[in-house]
């Protein structure tokens, strides 16, 4: 991507640094990511389109049957076919993905932003409340979460969300800190404007920018929060067929079909890579803007 | 002399406060969160289906002050919380803190080897790939990223499924012996070098690109040595920033690598506390885990302090 890396200033903003490059949306690694997040689209959306056989009829006839042509992921203890199970899945993980974003999304920006503009007491009260939530691991959160409300493909959304706005709400209050200096804040405040409207109309616009970068890839990264939980019995129950409720009971399996976990565990493992992929890139992109 | 002897106690004393701050707060969400589940609070501590027998309940509610106002409720927890008494656990019948402690040592065990591992895999491959070898470096990124995203969980069950099930190398599950630690170790001990081997390498390219490198290179030294006297150095700093994320990620890792490879330990009794709803030993671990990041944060900074002599002046 970049000349000689030894001749540049700053080799670890190597990728971001921009002169006589290809266009960034024609660069050659996010074709396939891109491709693959718009099949998950089109598979949430649509999964009938995508296979015949539906994800829950049992055939004693054909359990355990190995990948191949009339089942293309195999077949599990009961007969239902993986792939069909992986597609249909794709909606409810997916789902759980970006709902737990949007509530991470949301919780991070009324944080972040009370933790940058409330009275000071509460202001102070609240950045200690950010940074004792960054003190524990998001999956404890999470795990917390599940235990207060119970295991469920709404609680594991919610519990994953929840989890993740602290990390979230320190992004936006660093942000928040800059824009709030700015000359066209200044200017708001000089107008005599009400602080609602310059907080909703000036302060948060500017701060979503950087919140969409990490917002895609955590996209990816709570759709792993997620099949995580499952995967532990702690998220969306088994008759689902949610992507970690899948691998989770294809484990009882290894030994004799060791496809039942691995397949669908890749399925996740690509998903995430595309989405953080994508999302990289989107930083790329937007990080060539700031430097024309 | 004086005077760096009293901006040490000044500095022990800002991070004691700091400790305590993050312990009171995980007590309290512990409480509210306790406090939020709807039903009858003795039948929620002992998870709902526990048989409880009336001497053990007028226990509870005393130690709890359940008859109490709230505020003398949360004082109450607060104080015993603060001395390490968690009550005990339901399901195993004996004090929370015992419990924790005995789960301890395996999860250790299995942390500190992961651990270690990553760091030298991590060490290894910034060295050899910081600003040079394109090919290699290139193709050690793909792979960083894509350990990464991966779960955790899917990184063991292909080694589970490859190296115990196929190849008959390792045992399939258990505690017993160092050869059922090697691939939990492996496991979780990729994710962590992948982070790791980025940012180290990242802060090695950096470190290089400054002026003292030029001057360690006009001096004859040669560069091998330069990287792992003089840039090793500045690269762990960019680690500093990494230790939340990290230790997250060993935590989480290890609950994760413990279930699909069936180790005891803290991740085998979280889950168990979460399903049977075990709340004082759900409380327990959640402190614990607050003091652990705390304490690992405090040790941090120390380290620091002695890599980079820069710091000793600013904080001094």
């Amino acid at each position: 991507m970049s000349g000689d890396e030894r001749t540049l200033a700053s080799p670890s903003r190597a990728g971001l640094s921009g002169n006589g490059q290809r266009h960034p949306w024609r660069a050659p690694g996010l074709l396939f990511p891109l491709a693959f997040v718009l099949l998950l689209a089109v598979a949430m959306c649509a999964p009938e389109w995508f296979t015949v056989l539906a994800p829950d009829t049992v055939d004693t006839d054909a359990i355990l049957l190995p990948p191949g042509a009339g089942h293309w992921f195999g077949t599990d203890e009961l007969g239902r076919d993986l792939f069909s199970r992986v597609i249909y899945g794709t909606s409810q993980s997916l789902t759980i993905g970006i709902g737990a974003t949007t509530i991470a999304c949301l919780g991070g920006i009324s944080l972040g932003t009370a933790a940058s503009l409330a009275p000071s007491l509460l202001r102070q009260l609240l950045v200690r409340l950010i940074d004792i939530l960054l003190a524990f691991p998001e999956l404890l959160l999470a795990l917390l979460v599940i235990a207060v409300l119970g295991r469920g493909p709404v609680n594991t959304l919610l519990a994953v969300g929840l989890s993740n706005i602290a990390g979230y709400a320190r992004l936006v209050r660093s942000q928040v800190l800059q824009v709030k200096l700015s000359g066209y804040v200044e200017h708001a405040v000089a107008l005599g404007e009400h602080p609602w409207t310059i907080v909703i109309g000036h302060i948060v616009p500017n701060t979503i920018r950087p919140l969409m970068i990490l917002a895609t890839i955590g996209v990816g990264t709570s759709v792993l929060a997620a099949s995580a939980l499952s995967f532990l019995g702690l998220g969306v129950v088994p008759p689902a067929p949610e992507w970690g409720a899948l691998l989770a009971d294809g484990r009882n399996f290894l030994e004799i079909a060791p496809w039942l976990s691995l397949l669908p565990a890749t399925v996740v493992a690509v998903s995430v890579i595309s989405i953080t992929l994508l999302g990289r890139r989107l930083q790329v992109l937007l990080a060539k803007g700031d430097t024309p | 002399m004086h005077g760096s002897v009293r901006n040490l106690v000044r500095w022990g004393l800002r991070h004691l406060g700091v400790i305590l701050a993050v312990l009171w707060g995980a007590a309290t969400i512990a409480f509210v969160a306790l406090k939020l589940i709807p039903g009858d609070p003795v039948s929620i501590l002992t998870g709902g289906e526990n048989i409880v027998d009336e001497a053990e309940r007028a226990v509870l509610i005393q130690q709890y002050g359940l008859d109490q106002p709230l505020a003398v409720q949360y004082a109450h927890y607060l104080g015993n919380a603060l001395i390490g008494n968690f009550g005990r656990s339901y399901q195993y019948r004996q004090p929370v803190i015992d419990v924790i402690l005995e789960a301890a040592v395996p999860t250790l065990q299995l942390a500190s080897s992961a651990i270690l591992l990553a760091l030298c895999v991590a060490v290894a491959n910034a060295l050899a790939t910081a600003g040079r070898r394109r090919v290699l470096r290139t193709v050690l990124s793909g792979f960083e990223l894509a350990l990464l995203s991966s779960p955790v969980y899917w990184i063991g069950i292909v080694l589970l499924a490859l190296f115990s099930f196929q190849l008959h190398w390792f045992p399939v599950t258990g505690n017993d012996g160092v050869a059922a630690l090697v691939l939990p170790v492996i496991a979780l001990s990729l994710p962590l070098a992948a982070l790791l081997g980025q940012v180290l390498r990242d802060g090695l390219e950096e470190a290089l690109s400054q002026p003292f490198a030029l001057t360690v290179r006009a001096r004859g030294v040669s560069e091998t040595a330069l990287r792992i006297r003089h840039g090793l150095r500045h690269a762990a700093l960019a680690v500093s920033t990494l230790t939340g994320t990290l230790l997250a990620g060993i935590l989480s890792g290890s609950i994760l690598t413990e279930t699909v490879f069936g180790r005891s330990g803290i991740g085998q009794i979280t889950l168990q506390a979460i399903k049977t709803r075990d709340m004082p030993l759900v409380l327990g671990l959640v402190m614990m885990s607050a003091l652990v990041f705390a304490v690992i944060n405090l040790l941090v900074d120390a380290v620091y302090l002695v890599i980079d002599p820069r710091l000793r002046r600013t904080t001094a």
